[in-house]
């Protein structure tokens, strides 16, 4: 009964290794499908250029699995580029195609303020009843450091947005796959309380 | 829009805090990772660590410090001091840090910035510089803590440092430091507006006027906070709901 944390070699895993153990979960950080299969949840971190992100879970053969992870409902939490890969292409450098799990995709956040979007800011919760924002109120900031962002083609997916010139889309989710722009694990008290809706949410 | 920030800054030599730190019901309060823990519960946005220890053979005690506050502190931080070559640089941050600050190394070799900033992303290269007013006007970039000029004017070296690739420039007054008469407004507010990336203000917090002042006046986006937070003077959450209650947006 654990949470695999997959490592594709996109900068600090283990930061979000170490907030999940420090939340009390049983966490293997691991490039193995197979023990990805069997985990309970499946948490797809990243820091980094999105085609190198795309790249390295094609060659260590993890793309598949995460689409099936999600077909599967069993519950997923995407986290930065975690999130952008979902999407059908990014314009992260040249147009490259993302996973496609997710219809809409990833713009550079445009002109007009600072980038990379890098802080804390303030999170509004669009999606109320959203379990993974359970004793959270709207409002409440998180930790972000990313310079492109998502346009969903499906707005109800969409489960929470933050003011940075536009409203960047800053959550996502739809039935068990979860996504976060921000940095749960570098978000203090609210971004371990996120971890730990994510538990609730895998019954861990 | 992005808050502004406040990052209690901790000195370390040989893994342990080097000033004694007065409060507060922390079991070992020479402990740098305990301290780091306690600012975060209390509302701090970062924490920067500088490491000032002296012998090479000793770095590798910064490594551990970066892994050690991994385990335990859920907020960004950034380690500083002797770090020289893009190994270390990779090294501290698989540790799990969030950026690591460079200063003489960059100075003496700004290939270093722009070679990290490639490999790691701008976002965790913090590029540290130490500035003293000179005579005929402007300030000059000193090394070594203050103690070697470079020649170097301070606000020239900020932008090519922008240039080159850092995410976030850390600029402390030479002159201010350690005054606790406010921070350099002028030296911050020149850097802030001859730069497109965040600066964050260092050297001289005395009192909570003085990080109202460092915002409003000069624009920085984070104020560097040593002495009254660890001396007890006042508390992050102080701080916070003053620059609040002063129309600043702050996380509380």
């Amino acid at each position: 009964m654990y949470i695999a944390v997959i490592d594709y070699n996109m900068g600090n895993i283990k930061s979000v290794e170490n907030a999940f153990k420090g939340i009390g979960a049983d966490v293997k950080v691991t490039d193995d499908p197979e023990i990805i299969g069997k985990a309970k949840a499946v948490v797809l971190p990243g820091v980094g250029a999105f085609r190198d992100a795309i790249g390295n879970l094609k060659r260590l053969g993890l793309d598949e699995c995460i689409m099936d992870t999600i077909a599967r409902e069993k519950p997923f939490l995407g986290i930065c580029v975690g999130l952008q890969v979902l999407f059908d292409y990014s314009m992260e450098g040249a147009k490259s195609p993302g996973l496609g799990i997710f219809k809409g995709s990833v713009e550079k956040i445009p002109d007009g303020v600072k980038i990379p979007h890098m802080g804390w800011n303030k999170v509004r919760i669009i999606k109320k009843d959203s379990m993974l924002f359970k004793g959270i109120v709207s409002g409440e900031s998180f930790y972000f450091v990313h310079s492109y962002h998502a346009v969903c083609a499906d707005e109800g997916i969409i489960s929470s947005t933050t003011d940075y010139g536009i409203d960047i889309v800053s959550s996502i989710e739809k039935g068990n796959a979860y996504a976060l722009q921000f940095h749960p694990e570098k978000s203090s008290a609210f971004g371990l309380k996120v971890l730990k809706n994510f538990m609730e949410i895998a019954s861990l | 829009m992005i808050s502004k920030r406040i990052i209690p800054c901790l000195d370390v030599t040989n893994g342990r805090v080097v000033k004694g730190i007065s409060f507060l019901n922390l079991r070992d309060a020479g402990d740098p990772v305990e301290l780091a823990e306690f600012y975060d519960r209390e509302g701090a946005d970062e924490v920067v660590f500088l490491d000032i220890t002296a012998s090479h053979e000793q770095r590798k005690t910064v490594v551990e410090l970066a892994s050690r506050t991994a385990e335990k502190v859920f907020i960004p931080y950034t380690i500083g001091g002797g770090i020289g070559s893009v190994e270390n640089i990779r090294e501290i941050l698989r540790m799990g840090a969030d950026k690591i600050s460079i200063n003489t190394s960059a100075v003496k070799n700004p290939g270093l910035i722009k070679e990290s900033s490639m490999i790691f992303g701008s976002q965790c290269i913090v590029v540290a510089i130490d500035a003293k007013s000179k005579t005929g006007g402007g300030w000059e970039v000193y090394l070594n803590g203050g103690r070697t000029p470079t020649g170097i004017d301070a606000i020239w070296w900020a932008k090519e440092a922008e240039k080159l690739g850092a995410g976030e420039i850390l600029l402390t007054s030479m002159d201010k430091d350690g005054t606790k008469d406010g921070y350099d407004l002028q030296l911050t507010s020149a850097v802030v507006d001859a730069v497109n990336i965040p600066v964050i203000a260092s050297g001289g917090a005395g009192n909570l006027e003085h990080l109202r002042d460092v915002f409003n006046l000069a624009g920085a986006d984070a104020a560097l906070v040593a002495s009254i937070f660890h001396y007890g003077e006042f508390t992050v959450r102080q701080a916070k709901e003053y620059l609040r209650s002063e129309g600043i947006d702050v996380r509380l």
